[in-house]
């Protein structure tokens, strides 16, 4: 009788307005993204009120971990359109006598940072998995007997002469493996450092009674 | 909700095609999904802070001009790190004929070094200070380039502030090292140096750490 039958419907929310959005934000994300680089190490940096970014290409990468190893990375992330990464492991492989296979030397540009002795970056190369590969991670040698932390550093600057340096050191690191660095750096016509922090504001105003 | 029914019996048995009037609804969950699936991992993986730096230069190692320039003694500060996050001071040269100077030992707190510094450096620190609120208040118009290089002329014609000499002990941490570089910024430090601790310093050092803090007469 008086009764009204509503048409039964399924509820349907237009999703036009969400996907827009959606979509906007992800190609805003990924036009921003630039990949954290992957670091053989944890390191702590030390903070500063420094507000100048880090060069984005044409750097080397030295890591200085909390137990005083140093590790090395160099055209990595934006920069790996030089090319230059394999060219530099090829030319320490000639100095050293090791010889890499083209395989290895294409699997070593697409690397991260590393920490061993030349002789050990073969096997850090062809290791089957990444715990492995942490384990060979000893440091490189920057004896003044075995200093190959020089020959990296000069070989990537004869491949590409713009190179800066960014000395990345765990708050906790030595300071004398640090001064030691910068030493061979400076060896290497390297005077100018980026030492990498993170950035702590400090507002200092002059004490009245000073 | 992805519904493209194709109505095949009704048109073979009128023989006559009815363009049946649907609305083009797609379903877009799939698409909704993978959608947000992408962006939870690029919100996630975006690094947004860009790691900092702080430039040092340092001079050149093996072309040192001949003719440098006599530091005046009153202007010298200098500053010695030593273990656990300790901080030595003392004012002027080493004269090797007087007693060595007594060395004060503070730390990287508000009233540490910075005290020291600002104590030192006050009269270029005070102008660049008040160039720096002039700027952000609006009462001085220029542009940001011209006020980094403002400040840069200030702090080379600057006579008065210290000259600050950044010495290192050895077990001195890093984080001690770029923390002292980092109150040079504060401070506006015009002129500071990276040099390694002599052999006057070095007994000062023992002595201090053995407790009677440099009194001792110089031994030649």
């Amino acid at each position: 009788m008086g009764k009204i039958k509503l048409p039964v419907k399924t509820p349907r929310i237009d999703m036009t307005p969400m996907v827009d959005l959606f979509f906007l934000l992800l190609t805003f994300f990924m036009l921003t993204t630039t990949f954290r680089p992957q670091e053989a190490v944890q390191v702590d940096t030390p903070k500063s009120i420094s507000e100048t970014t880090t060069p984005e290409r044409h750097i080397i990468t030295i890591l200085i971990s909390k137990d005083n190893k140093v590790y090395y990375n160099v055209d990595q992330g934006i920069d790996t359109s030089e090319h230059i990464r394999g060219k530099v492991l090829q030319a320490m492989g000639s100095q050293y006598k090791i010889r890499f296979t083209p395989e290895e030397i294409k699997k070593f540009e697409g690397m991260a940072s590393f920490g061993m002795p030349i002789t050990q970056v073969k096997a850090w190369i062809d290791a089957p998995d990444q715990s492995a590969r942490e384990k060979m991670q000893v440091g490189i040698p920057i004896d003044s007997t075995d200093n190959q932390l020089t020959m990296w550093i000069r070989w990537a600057r004869s491949y590409n002469s713009n190179l800066e340096v960014a000395v990345k050191g765990d708050a906790g690191a030595d300071y004398k493996v640090v001064k030691k660095v910068m030493d061979i750096l400076q060896d290497n016509n390297v005077n100018k450092f980026n030492l990498t922090t993170t950035l702590e504001k400090v507002t200092v105003k002059m004490d009245k009674n000073l | 909700m992805a519904e493209i029914i194709q109505d095949e019996g009704a048109g073979k048995k009128k023989g006559k095609r009815r363009a049946k009037k649907h609305s083009t609804h797609i379903d877009m969950t799939p698409m909704v999904d993978l959608a947000c699936l992408l962006l939870t991992f690029f919100m996630l993986t975006t690094a947004f802070s860009k790691p900092k730096v702080m430039e040092i230069i340092l001079p050149e190692k093996n072309n040192v001009p001949k003719n440098q320039p006599e530091v005046a003694g009153w202007r010298v500060l200098n500053i010695i790190l030593t273990d656990n996050d300790k901080v030595l001071w003392y004012n002027g040269k080493i004269d090797p004929k007087k007693p060595l100077p007594v060395l004060t030992e503070t730390d990287f707190s508000k009233d540490g070094i910075r005290k020291v510094l600002l104590q030192r450096n006050k009269a270029l620190f005070e102008r660049i200070d008040s160039l720096n609120t002039g700027v952000t208040e609006g009462k001085i118009e220029l542009p940001r380039d011209s006020v980094s290089a403002e400040i840069k002329r200030m702090k080379k014609e600057d006579k008065v502030g210290p000259i600050v000499l950044i010495k290192a002990d050895e077990n001195v941490k890093y984080g001690d090292f770029v923390d002292i570089i980092d109150e040079m910024a504060i401070c506006n430090i015009a002129r500071y140096s990276i040099v390694d601790l002599n052999s006057y310093e070095k007994k000062m050092i023992a002595d201090y750490k053995a407790g009677k803090s440099g009194t001792a007469p110089a031994t030649k």
